[in-house]
């Protein structure tokens, strides 16, 4: 039988605010454990919470973004669950009313189609601290400094229909919320993380299959792997005669399966009721509009852009549009080059490739838009080749100094007088007479040898359409 | 000099008569000889309270003395103060030293207030005649065989035998009016959002509201000057002015519409309290008010809807008290699951199990419509009532208790029929309204309170109603035997 896999993801964003979502301790990650923690976030008696005006522009933010309706009023409720790590015994998030509901976001898939996914709702919620199991001799340690720290929950319809939908649904919002500056989307630390309800059914079949739901998935491949695992494995189960449990799963990466969380972790009734510490969040159409004209371009619009007004194709335009930094460092290289295509190659290519092998950010890259821009002006005017630029380029990621200042120390200037390539390619005819006869008794293939001897002989300065038309000249003629 | 009402003892403060230290060192010899019979306190902070009495002198000296600099105050035991004990009454914060200062308590402090101690009160306030407390229950000086009401009794019974001028208490159900009226004393309870909640220990933050103690209604506009307005550290707390409270009092009442709530004068009243309530009504119309009667209908579903409402709140709010980082916590737990229960089990008294356990019950799936939702709509109905009743009238009056105070004993094993002595006050806080008790007569020896409503915010005409009726009775002046003397 055909089997359709049925995925609805629920993405934990942590929002970028300099402090709590209810209180004015720092969200600094990596602190001391407990060393940035406040009252509030220790729930000591009599403290109160207080809502932190920024958490609501930046869930606006995702909300107009995402095509998604605005809640002019919403409610903060009280989740009750006895947890150590829990300093309230209730976590405030928004139950019935959330800010932000029914919205979409259409995500371009690998083959170039276009899939739309429904946005259910997106509500703030704080976050809980973090238990320790280790290192305390059997006792367990409890961090605080994550309490409190303010989390958009962006919950999706069930309308992916592979793990591969997912993944590029989960780096679309990873993409859309580094867009809006309301998340670092640093996922090894959790900035951004998901819960993924996965389900199976025949293929044409109308109803939903029994879910199960993997928690804390925080990488794009632990995502693919965790659905693609848990669907074979409710398949397995269906197929072998057995029926499907709703429960919570783990996925352990390192055996690559999920297995149920205890279920006594489940069997809370979380008596969830407004919190009456807190007022409804009233949000008035002024506010709204005023954040609205605030919003960056989205990056399907920077993707349309690119490709429109700068001739790339669909599939580089998504490339340079993945990260603003990225746009905008080619934005402020194609500004100053003609070849907007040999702009993208290579800040797709050669810096790409320079910044992933150092670990850094595009924004720390040594060699500025600027810097990259005087580069390929150089090869624009065929001052140097390509291969050469290469060159020029790793001395100026090692600081070496601008384009034109290394070539000229350097010399590297090609060589496009036709007399010197001439006077070069007569040598090594000369040179390689065997070759010569071999060539000329119609081993063509031997071209090859003759282009790479006389680029050799100059250093790779000759300019190498010249040193093909030449040879041909002096070979065939 | 304990005769005296916080103004006065302002007046002598100002005019030089006599110090503050001296003022504080008086009170604090009432407490450590008077108290023993009252247990009206749970932690005195003699050394304190001299040095805060010697630090405000300083400032008189130096001409930064303000209107309330250097009158010495008793705070419930349910704020907190930083490095003093904060109990709320209960074992489980019997070794809670707090951290930082309620905000009223922050407030009266920068306005040159001196803290006296802290008072006893029902275990994290939930009581109406300071029987839970951990502490022990604290007696009438009225009556040593009475109950002072709660669960603000400490602090009524503390301002009663004057070994404070002044408390400062909460109510969330009646537990400053009540125990006002059970001990001769006035008691304020603010519009829900006057005062800051910030550092007082909630019980349903709804229903909380600040409040104070004190031996007359001018007292107490002076207090709650000091004590009022927006706290950004309370987002319940309103964004409303402050007016000057003391400015408003001794207008005319004449052409006060009063009204008198029908629905007050049920069976349960006491025919000796309603024969009290008659007079004080007769005082009013008197000083020019007509008193005319409205009805609150639905005003008799509000114990109900209280004891639905109160207790979901509080079983979330109690939840922190989980003996992990702070106040009590069992001796060897087994694992976590142990530590919990036995923590709480130990740590908590029965009045506050029980009140966890019906709003746990409440909050429960399948149950959570047909009792918070529904109760939630119920108090919409009560606060409807109030507001048009007040389309119609300025203030409303009533009794603040069905009875004078009881035995203790009397009640503690018929929690319903405890929770019946505040049948008049909880609509009050369901609906977020001001609410006072004066002192309006005796019956059978024990006093009986006036209870005054008035609308949102409307604290100055309150007050100044209750100011009027006291300057024509002198029922707040009356101190119980035994506890008026100066100590020898």
């Amino acid at each position: 039988m055909e089997w359709e896999v049925v995925i609805g993801l629920e993405i934990h964003a942590q929002l970028k605010t300099a402090s709590k979502i209810f209180s004015a301790a720092s969200t600094q990650y990596g602190a001391e454990p407990n060393t940035q923690a406040c009252l509030v976030d220790l729930g000591y008696p009599g403290v109160l919470p207080v809502l932190n005006g920024d958490v609501v522009r930046m869930a606006v933010r995702f909300g107009l973004a995402s095509h998604s309706s605005i809640a002019p009023r919403s409610i903060f409720a009280r989740k009750n669950y006895f947890y150590p790590d829990l300093p309230k015994g209730y976590q405030i998030s928004q139950y019935e009313l959330p800010v932000v509901h029914d919205g979409w976001v259409d995500v371009v898939l690998d083959d170039g189609s276009r899939k739309r996914v429904g946005i259910t709702r997106a509500h703030l919620e704080e976050d809980a601290g973090k238990s320790l199991h280790e290192d305390f001799h059997g006792l367990t340690g409890i961090d605080l400094n994550r309490a409190g720290t303010p989390l958009l929950e962006i919950v999706s319809e069930p309308d992916m229909r592979s793990a591969k939908e997912a993944v590029a649904y989960m780096k679309l919002i990873h993409q859309l919320v580094r867009y809006l500056d309301i998340c670092d989307g640093n996922m090894q630390e959790g900035s951004l993380r998901c819960d993924a309800n996965i389900s199976v059914r025949p293929m044409g079949r109308h109803e939903f299959g029994t879910r199960a739901e993997i928690k804390n998935l925080n990488s794009f491949r632990f995502i693919e792997r965790a659905i693609n695992y848990e669907a074979e494995r409710q398949i397995d189960i269906i197929e072998s005669g057995g029926s499907v449990v709703q429960e919570t799963r783990l996925y352990d990466s390192g055996k690559d399966e999920t297995r149920p969380m205890r279920s006594k972790e489940e069997a809370n009734d979380y008596r969830y009721f407004p919190d009456p510490d807190l007022l409804p969040l009233m949000l008035d159409e002024k506010m709204i509009e005023s954040i609205r004209t605030d919003l960056p371009e989205l990056p399907w619009d920077k993707r349309d852009r690119f490709a429109a007004s700068y001739g790339l194709s669909d599939y580089d335009a998504g490339v340079l549009t993945t990260a603003r930094g990225t746009a905008d460092y080619f934005e402020a290289v194609a500004a100053g080059v003609e070849d907007a295509k040999l702009a993208a190659n290579w800040v797709m290519g050669e810096l790409a490739g320079a910044l992933n092998k150092a670990g850094i950010e595009i924004e720390a890259s040594p060699v500025g838009p600027d810097a990259l821009q005087g580069l390929l002006s150089r090869i624009a005017d065929e001052t140097i080749s390509g291969k050469i630029a290469k060159e020029v380029f790793e001395s100026m990621w090692a600081g070496e100094g601008s384009a034109d200042e290394i070539i000229d120390r350097k010399g590297l200037r090609q060589i496009t007088d036709s007399s010197a390539i001439q006077s070069v390619i007569d040598q090594v005819l000369a040179d390689n007479p065997q070759q010569l006869e071999q060539y000329r008794a119609g081993k063509v293939k031997l071209l090859g040898f003759f282009v790479g001897q006389v680029m050799k002989a100059t250093r790779g300065q000759a300019n190498p359409a010249q040193v093909n038309d030449l040879l041909h000249r002096s070979l065939d003629g | 000099m304990h005769t005296r009402t916080l103004a006065e003892l302002a007046a002598a403060l100002r005019d030089g008569e006599f110090s503050s230290a001296e003022l504080v060192g008086h009170y604090l010899d009432r407490i450590e000889t008077l108290d023993a019979r009252l247990n009206a306190f749970v932690t005195v902070t003699r050394e304190q309270a001299l040095q805060a009495a010697r630090s405000a002198d300083h400032a008189r000296a130096h001409g930064q003395a303000g209107p309330l600099t250097g009158l010495p105050i008793a705070h419930k035991d349910i704020f907190c103060t930083e490095g003093i004990k904060t109990s709320c009454g209960s074992r489980m914060l019997d070794n809670f030293v707090s951290p930082y200062d309620a905000t009223v308590v922050r407030r009266l402090k920068a306005a040159g207030v001196v803290m006296l101690g802290k008072t006893n009160m029902d275990e994290f306030a939930m009581g109406s005649s300071n029987e839970t407390s951990w502490y022990g229950p604290v007696k009438n000086p009225w009556d040593l065989n009475k109950v002072p009401g709660g669960s603000s009794g400490g602090s009524a019974a503390a301002v009663a035998a004057r070994m404070a001028p002044a408390a400062t208490g909460t109510d969330t159900g009646g537990s400053i009016r009540q125990p006002a009226a059970l001990t001769n004393t006035t008691g304020l309870k603010p519009t829900y959002g006057r005062v800051s909640r910030y550092g007082m220990i909630a019980f349903a933050s709804s229903l909380d509201q600040a409040g104070t103690i004190t031996a007359s209604a001018e007292d107490a506009a002076m207090l709650l000057g000091a004590m009022a307005g927006h706290d950004p550290r309370d987002s319940t707390s309103a964004e409303v002015p402050v007016p000057d409270y003391l400015d408003a009092l001794g207008e005319s009442l004449s052409g006060l519409r009063i009204g008198l709530a029908r629905e007050f004068l049920d069976d349960g009243l006491d025919p000796g309290n309603a024969a009290v309530l008659e007079q004080a009504l007769d005082v009013l119309r008197g000083l020019g008010a007509a008193v005319v009667e409205v009805s609150l209908p639905n005003i008799g579903l509000s114990v109900p809807t209280y004891y639905v409402v109160a207790p979901a709140e509080c079983s979330s709010n109690l939840s922190r008290f989980d003996g992990i980082r702070f106040g009590y916590r069992a001796e060897d737990p087994k694992d976590l699951t142990d530590l919990y229960k036995r923590s709480r089990g130990e740590g908590f008294g029965a009045e506050v199990k029980r009140r966890i356990i019906t709003g746990t019950y409440v909050l429960s799936a399948g149950y959570y419509d047909a009792y918070y939702l529904k109760a939630q709509r119920v108090r919409q109905l009560i606060a409807g009532d109030f507001q048009r009743a007040f389309e119609e009238v300025d203030l409303i009056v009533g009794p603040t208790t069905p009875t004078p105070a009881f035995d203790i004993g009397a009640k503690v094993d018929d929690p319903v029929t405890m929770y019946l002595n505040d049948i008049y006050t909880i609509g009050v806080n369901l609906a977020g309204l001001p609410g006072m008790s004066v002192p309006c007569g005796f019956v059978d020896g024990l006093p009986v309170g006036l209870q005054i409503i008035g609308n949102h915010f409307d604290e100055g005409r309150l007050l100044n109603a209750a100011h009027m009726y006291q300057r024509e009775t002198d029922w707040h002046r009356r101190l119980p035997d035994g506890f008026s003397p100066e100590p020898a």
